[in-house]
């Protein structure tokens, strides 16, 4: 029931974004969050963004996770 | 990145695994609270790279399990009256009430509609001004803020013949009704999605009152492997604490906006949860403001109490008592396609998920 998607932001108009998810497209309400754009990348659920994904945090945890993993994902 | 496809390496799921087991010396015992990390961690059978000294627990996370019988009754008797349309999200359409189900009355001819975002029935209410529109609110933080503020637009539009009838409900009453009630665990994988919305400063008696680890946890499955690092990290340590593994979404103040219209539409009540009785201050009732658009208060309806199946023991698998397979109508009398519990309807219950990836 919980369940947010990370979906691309594709165009903002006022209140309301474009977004896609894998190849599909969706609106999404913007009434929850501010400052969104377009390259952004938002969590959709039920139709609204409830929070934005951030990269800079998103791509830290991958690199700490590689190392206690020893995985080198350029292998 | 697309954040979906770099948290489903498999080299990086089992590279965890072995940190875990190489530091996991004592027996602990970690409760998932959401339908979500349930359903991630049967999907990807993490249980399978976890060491003997560490087990899962399935906890009280689905919305539509914990709300019971009645609130479908409730659903049903308002949409038997003349000139209302009932929307509701599709989690809730096959739900066993006492006698039927929304699907039931729904083929028998009442107009009962399934929407993905509660601001389609803003829509509806708009396009049928002599209908009233009833949305069935359900879901827990996460969700919750969505009809807040569809409640708020149909205040700012007047939309008059807009109404909820909320069963929402909040996550942190029931995290510690459970752990007074002797439910034996050392710590929380926490609900990520729920605490994007509320921060984390809900858990933050849980360490110091109850010797409880908390990790706020995304939903792919190296965001939980990562996270039963994080708490074994902690427990073997004996350090109990807050932390937060799902840190591209969840921020520590959570979604200030959010929470600010949340409290602006709903204020706390108690609320009754199936299988743990009434707990203080853990569901979310309409203010009286915005009380002309609260179904309850424009147009009471008197619901019997309903009792609970025969034999079925939801109850007990909610408060993480018992598993899925050891209820005696698992499988058997109650699946998927003919449920007789409330766990067995919402594919994130945690009879639906056992069912679905039993061996």
């Amino acid at each position: 029931m919980c369940l947010a998607i990370p979906a691309k932001v594709l165009s903002v108009d006022g209140p309301a974004a474009r977004v896609l998810i894998g190849d599909t497209e969706y609106n999404a309400s913007l009434l929850l969050i501010d400052d969104v754009k377009a390259g952004d990348y938002i969590m959709l659920h039920a139709g609204f963004a409830i929070q934005k994904v951030d990269e800079e945090e998103a791509i830290e945890t991958m690199r700490l996770l590689n190392e206690v993993a020893g995985y080198d994902p350029e292998s | 990145m697309k954040y979906i496809d770099e948290y489903r390496k498999k080299d990086l799921i089992l590279g965890i695994a072995d940190e875990i087991r190489k530091i996991s010396k004592k027996e602990i015992s970690l409760m998932e609270v959401c339908g979500g990390h349930t359903m991630a961690i049967h999907r990807f059978g993490l249980h399978s790279f976890l060491p003997p000294t560490v087990s899962l627990l399935s906890g009280p996370g689905c919305p539509v399990c914990v709300s019971g019988q009645q609130f479908i009754d409730t659903a049903i008797a308002y949409c038997r009256q003349v000139g209302v349309i009932l929307t509701t999200y599709g989690d809730l359409i096959r739900v066993p009430g006492s006698k039927s189900s929304l699907e039931k009355e729904r083929a028998a001819g009442l107009d009962i509609r399934i929407v993905y975002s509660v601001l389609e029935s803003l829509e509806i209410a708009r396009k049928n001004p002599a209908s009233k529109v009833i949305f069935l609110g359900i879901g827990f933080e996460t969700t919750a803020p969505l009809t807040a503020a569809a409640i708020a637009e149909a205040a700012k539009l007047k939309l008059a013949n807009f109404h909820v009838l909320s069963a929402h409900k909040v996550m942190p009453p029931v995290m510690k009704a459970l752990v007074k009630d002797g439910v034996k665990i050392n710590g929380f994988i926490a609900p990520g999605h729920v605490t994007a919305i509320t921060g984390i400063g809900i858990y933050k008696d849980l360490p110091k009152a109850f010797g409880l680890g908390v990790v706020v946890s995304g939903f792919e499955p190296v965001d939980m492997m990562q996270s039963i690092l994080m708490l074994v990290r902690q427990l073997e340590a004996g350090k109990p604490r807050v932390e937060i593994q799902y840190q591209r979404v969840v921020q520590q103040e959570g979604n200030v906006k959010a929470l600010k219209l949340l409290d602006t539409v709903f204020e706390l009540k108690d609320d009754y949860w199936r299988g743990l009785g009434m707990i203080p201050l853990s569901g979310l009732k309409i203010r009286s403001r915005f009380s002309e658009f609260d179904i309850e208060k424009i147009l009471p309806v008197d619901v019997p109490l309903s009792t609970e199946p025969k034999g079925c023991i939801c109850g007990m698998i909610l408060r993480g008592l018992k598993k899925p397979t050891d209820c005696k109508l698992f499988a058997k009398r109650c699946t998927p396609s003919d449920p007789v519990g409330a766990c067995m309807v919402s594919g994130e219950g945690s009879c639906a998920t056992y069912f679905k990836y039993r061996e």
